[in-house]
């Protein structure tokens, strides 16, 4: 009997190509998704060297990162983001590559529509030129980002040369408690683990809790594995998974989706199994997460205080500490709950499908944002955005005073115009808090859907709980 | 296939003494509507380096009379963390850095640099607690990276090994495009594609 495996050993084992002692291994890339920011240089490579792309039918493409979230057609944008989408679109066209253009109907963020198609399977290898392909192992993939040497290398070869990454078993025990969510437990382990621990290994999140949340709270949660300084983060494929698949357009059909399901079954890590580390965190002591500084580990509960910088052991974290509330124009010690804010954004590869903005809208149904606020809800793809609206999820956000927008990444990154200006705050349900991320001179507070849309109606950083609880009640 | 290559380098070395510099601030999203790698230089470090004026900082780091001309970057740990944008390697390429020294990296800016002949050396607590005195000390101070023999050459420290795989070494110093070598395995990519149909 062969060694017991872990899910991350078995997906990586069955796909090298070549291992060769001196060198790096060969990892055959069965999907690899692409957008228009980190690929026109690779494009430009191939065509540079004369080749072609190997495998286009492995390939997807999609607009997100710089694209208008009002509607309105290519032809008429101009400027550099517009130049870059033609490119992509062009790239496309002349190596056979399908795409998910602006204003189609299942355009939308990568990492949305991905799993939304059915593209994303269990036990695939898949690749982008984005860092939060992570968000894809909550199906039992092995995704990961790769720079744009690399999306050229997969371009030509549909494979990629990768040095074999540690395992790092991550076990959520217990349950979240109520208005906690998917996104406070992946905050609360970044700020306890730190924003490297990750780095050098794959994590596998298991456990009750886990196993507890559905697929779209599951890409939540291995989307910031990144955060964590991760090169994947994945989740076992179970029956949650395979009944989020059955029936979307590119998951297998018939027989084959008989013959799927018998190789999916054996993916989860063996009794036994070894991985190189472990971390353990219990899921029914978490609170509602907000971050308070410049990386996505500055992150408390939302009922806790601004660290001081004296607390803490070396000195580089002490000017750490002091440089990002200097930047965020916070006190150590003071509370974040009924901090003044300017903008909510809803959106992003973390927190803009439809579980996403339902929460909001429970708490949003009725309400009034405050005066002054700017909220903007955007949908993480189209078909997000038709299915939302087929629910009157729209005239919730709209009646409430929020603007209800077309998908792509939006203030997430602050390419398509949709920004923060200099100074304000913002609680964002994206994924990074760093230095002007949303907007140059912008201040970002991280959070969950409901801490989002309940800060939106009172103006103010606030628990969404109570508010919760109440509407529950009713 | 001829790349940047790298062997032996001396300069001095610009300080920037932080931990955990995401690649947001190495070179901001508003820089990335390129569809070339040309003209990176002006974005790197932006949200530090400018004034809301769009003037040049004149106490940040990297605008200091004494770092100009380093091709040596020093940083803290979990350098390049973030986004997988290699704008951020074209960047500090472009603005003439050639080695970036760290107590850590992250692994997708790691991959990145070493695909663009950026060499990344990862040193110890006490060695770069001692090399961030000196050069902060005394500016001027030169260190040689010499990549065959896989050390640093600090004055008073001596040589100081680091640890590169071995494949990346070659490419670095034979100016390989690691493409080549995929581009020749390819009769074994398409046999596991038959085999995995
Ligand atoms: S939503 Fe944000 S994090 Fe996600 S792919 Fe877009 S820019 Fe990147």
């Amino acid at each position: 009997m062969s060694s017991p495996k872990t899910l991350f050993e078995k997906v990586w084992e069955d796909h090298i190509v070549l291992q060769e002692t001196g060198s790096p291994a060969i990892l055959y890339v069965d999907l690899h998704l692409v957008h228009e920011v980190t690929s026109p240089q690779a494009f430009a490579g191939l065509e540079q060297k004369g080749l072609s792309v190997s495998r286009p039918e492995r390939t997807v493409a999609t607009m997100d990162h710089s694209t208008p979230t009002l509607p309105g057609s290519l032809a008429e944008l101009d400027g550099a983001g517009a130049a870059q989408l033609r490119r992509l679109e062009q790239n496309c066209a002349r190596h056979g590559i399908p795409l998910y253009p602006w204003g189609d109907a299942q355009q939308g963020i990568v990492h949305v529509i991905g799993p939304e198609l059915g593209l994303t399977q269990p036990g695939m290898t898949i690749v982008c030129g984005d860092s939060h392909t992570s968000t894809h192992g909550a199906f039992g993939a092995l995704a990961f980002g790769i720079g744009t040497s690399e999306v050229e290398h997969v371009l030509a070869t549909q494979s990629l040369l990768q040095h074999r990454p540690k395992t790092f078993e991550i076990s959520i025990d217990g349950r979240l408690p109520f208005g906690v969510t998917a996104k406070d437990l992946i905050l609360a382990l970044i700020a306890e683990m730190g924003i490297d621990a990750g780095t050098g290994h794959v994590f596998e999140y298991r456990g009750e809790a886990i196993r507890a949340l559905d697929m779209e709270a599951r890409m939540t949660v291995c989307n910031m594995s990144i955060e964590a300084g991760a090169r994947a983060g994945m989740i076992a494929p179970d029956e949650t998974t395979f009944e989020y698949l059955a029936g979307r357009r590119f998951a297998p059909k018939g027989r084959d989706w008989d013959r799927a399901l018998e190789r999916w079954r054996d993916l989860p890590s063996d009794a036994g199994a070894n991985f190189d580390r472990r971390f353990t965190l219990d899921a029914s002591r978490l609170s509602p997460m907000i971050t308070y500084g410049t990386n996505p580990g500055m992150g408390i509960a939302i009922d806790g205080v601004v660290p001081e910088p004296e607390s803490l052991p070396a000195s580089e974290e002490r000017q750490a500490l002091q440089k990002a509330l200097e930047y965020m124009q916070l006190e150590p010690g003071q509370p974040l709950e009924g901090q003044p804010i300017d903008v909510v954004f809803i959106g992003s590869c973390t927190n803009a499908r439809l579980s996403d903005l339902r929460l909001a809208a429970e708490l949003l149904e009725g309400e009034r944002i405050a005066e002054g606020i700017r909220m903007l809800v955007v949908p993480g793809s189209e078909s997000v955005r038709n299915r939302a609206e087929a629910e009157g999820l729209d005239t919730v956000f709209l009646a409430a005073g929020a603007e209800w927008r077309r998908a792509g990444c939006s203030m997430c990154l602050a390419m398509n115009g949709d920004r923060l200006g200099r100074g304000e705050y913002a609680v964002s349900t994206t994924n990074r808090n760093f230095q002007g991320r949303q907007g140059p001179g912008g201040r970002t507070f991280l959070a969950s859907p409901l801490t989002a849309a309940a800060s939106a109606i009172s103006g103010k950083i606030s628990d969404p709980r109570p508010l919760l609880a109440r509407r529950r009640a009713r | 296939m001829k790349r940047v290559q790298f062997n032996r380098l001396t300069s001095h070395v610009a300080p920037l003494l932080m931990d955990d510099v995401d690649t947001d601030q190495i070179i901001p999203a508003r820089y990335l509507k390129v569809t070339d790698k040309q003209g990176l230089g002006e974005g790197l470090f932006a949200e530090w380096r400018y004034d809301r004026q769009g003037n040049t900082d004149p106490e940040f780091a990297l605008n200091l009379s004494q770092a100009q001309g380093a091709e040596i970057l020093l940083v803290g740990r979990n350098f390049g963390c973030g986004s997988s944008r290699e704008h951020a390697v074209w960047a500090l390429l472009a603005k003439g850095i050639r080695v970036v020294i760290a107590q850590s990296f992250a692994d997708i800016f790691r991959g990145n640099a070493l695909k663009n002949g950026l060499l990344v050396v990862q040193i110890g607590q006490s060695v770069h607690a001692k090399l961030a005195e000196m050069v902060v000390a005394a500016p001027s101070t030169e260190v040689t990276v010499d990549l065959a023999s896989q050390e640093l050459l600090i004055p008073d420290l001596g040589g100081v090994q680091f640890a590169i795989d071995e494949f990346s070494k070659r490419c670095l110093i034979e100016g390989l495009d690691s493409l080549g070598y995929l581009l020749s395995a390819e009769t074994h990519i398409r046999k596991y594609e038959a085999s995995h149909e």
